[in-house]
C-alpha cells in the first residue's frame, strides 16, 4: 500500500511541467531530486535551476496540488542547492522535447529550423534565465537556445 | 554581509528594468538582478534568518553591505564598472567558498560560482566595448572608473572571518582580472587613492537611504502583504 502510494506520488510529482517551459516536466529537466515518504507525508525535494528562478514557488505549489489531487497527501516540498544543478541534468527525453519546441538544447549549435551550424549569438540573456537568443545566418531566423550551465 | 551585498546590488540592478539601453540589455540586467536576489535569499535561508524582516525592516545602519554595491546606477558605464569591480571579486570568492568547511555556505557557493562566471563575462565584454568604443563611451567609462575605484578596497579587505575564504588570493585574482580587462578596454588604471569604507560597520552613503526607502516602502506600508 505504502509502496504504491509512493510510486503514484512520484509519478504525480514527475509529471509537473515547468511553467516557463510548458511541455517539459521537472523530472526531464532534472529539477526533481527525490520523492520520499516521511512521517506520513510525501516529502518532495527540488533543486532550482538558477538561484533566483521565479518559477520555483509555482513548481512547489503545482507538485503539492498534483499529489493532493491524486489523494496521496499531505505533502511537504523543500529545495536543496547541493549538488548544484547544471544543464547536464536534463534527460535525453527533455533534450528531444526542447529540440521539438525549437529551443536548442545546451551544448548544441544548430538552427532548429534549417539545421545549419552557421549561427550567431544575438543576446546572451534571453526571455528566461535559462535561455539565450541566437540567430541562424543561413535562414536568418532568430531562435532560442538553452544556456549551458 | 554577503547577503546584504547580494541584496543591495540586486536591487540596484533591478532599477534598470525598463530603462536599459536596449531590450537585450534590459533582460540581461534583470537576469543579473534576479540572480543576486536569489543569492541573497539563499544566504539568508542558510543563516536561518527571516528574509523579509532582514530585507524590509532594517534601517540603513543595520545593513552590512560594502559601499560599492549601493552606489547609484549613474549612466550605463557606471553600472558596468560597478559590476566588473564586484564580479572580479565574486567569482574567485564563490569558487573558494565552494570548498569551505560550512556545508550551508558550500551549497550556496556551488550555485553562486556558476552565476558569477557569466556575470563577470557580461561586465567584462561591456567594459571592453565601452572603453575601446567611441570617444564618448571611453570618456564615460573612464569617469565611472575614477569615481568607483576608491570603493573597491572595502570589498577586497573584508572583516576577518575564519569561516570565509582567505582574502589574499582573492585580491590577487581580482587584480589580475581587472588589470587585464582595463588593458583590453584601453582604460587607464586610476591613481592610488584614499579608500572609501564604512558599509561593513553600517555607515552608508546618502544615496543608500533613498534606495532603501523605495525598496522597503511597500513592505512597510502593508506589513505581511503577500501576492
Amino acid at each position: 500500500m505504502s509502496d504504491d502510494r509512493l510510486a503514484r506520488a512520484r509519478a504525480a510529482a514527475a509529471s509537473v511541467e515547468d511553467p516557463e517551459l510548458p511541455g517539459l516536466t521537472i523530472a526531464e529537466l532534472g529539477l526533481l531530486r527525490r520523492v520520499e515518504e516521511r512521517d506520513g507525508a510525501i516529502a518532495v525535494t527540488l533543486t532550482p535551476s538558477y538561484t533566483g528562478c521565479p518559477a520555483m514557488a509555482v513548481i512547489g505549489w503545482e507538485i503539492t496540488a498534483a499529489i493532493e489531487r491524486a489523494g496521496l497527501g499531505p505533502v511537504t516540498v523543500r529545495t536543496e542547492l547541493a549538488p548544484a544543478w547544471g544543464t547536464a541534468a536534463i534527460s535525453e527525453a527533455g533534450r528531444a522535447k526542447l529540440r521539438a519546441m525549437g529551443i536548442v538544447p545546451p551544448g548544441e549549435r544548430a538552427c532548429p529550423r534549417c539545421g545549419s551550424a552557421r549561427v550567431e549569438t544575438l543576446a546572451e540573456f534571453g526571455a528566461t534565465a535559462c535561455k539565450a537568443l541566437w540567430r541562424c545566418l543561413e535562414c536568418r531566423e532568430p531562435f532560442e537556445a538553452f544556456k549551458t550551465l | 554581509m554577503l547577503a546584504d551585498d547580494a541584496l543591495v546590488l540586486g536591487h540596484r540592478l533591478s532599477e534598470w528594468c525598463g530603462f536599459a539601453p536596449s531590450p537585450e540589455e534590459d533582460l540581461a540586467l534583470a537576469n543579473l538582478a534576479l540572480d543576486q536576489l536569489g543569492l541573497a535569499r539563499a544566504l539568508f535561508a542558510a543563516a536561518g534568518l527571516d528574509e523579509d524582516r532582514y530585507a524590509y525592516f532594517r534601517d540603513a545602519r543595520e545593513f552590512r553591505n560594502c559601499l560599492l554595491v549601493e552606489q547609484p546606477n549613474g549612466d550605463f558605464a557606471h553600472s558596468i564598472v560597478r559590476q566588473l569591480l564586484y564580479s572580479a571579486w565574486a567569482l574567485p570568492f564563490w569558487t573558494a567558498a565552494a570548498g569551505a568547511a560550512d556545508p550551508a555556505l558550500t551549497a550556496v557557493a556551488g550555485k553562486a560560482e556558476k552565476e558569477a562566471a557569466y556575470h563577470l563575462r557580461h561586465a567584462r565584454e561591456w567594459l571592453v566595448r565601452l572603453g575601446d568604443g567611441t570617444a564618448e563611451s571611453h570618456a564615460r567609462a573612464q569617469a565611472a572608473l575614477e569615481q568607483l575605484w576608491p570603493f573597491a578596497a572595502e570589498l577586497l579587505d573584508p572583516p576577518a572571518d575564519p569561516a570565509l575564504p582567505d582574502p589574499a588570493p582573492l585580491r590577487a585574482a581580482w587584480e589580475a582580472t581587472v588589470s587585464a580587462t582595463l588593458a583590453r578596454a584601453t582604460l587607464a588604471r586610476p591613481a592610488a587613492c584614499w579608500p572609501r569604507a564604512g558599509g561593513r560597520e553600517g555607515r552608508h552613503s546618502e544615496a543608500f537611504g533613498k534606495m532603501l526607502a523605495e525598496m522597503q516602502s511597500l513592505a512597510r506600508a502593508h506589513p505581511g502583504a503577500v501576492w
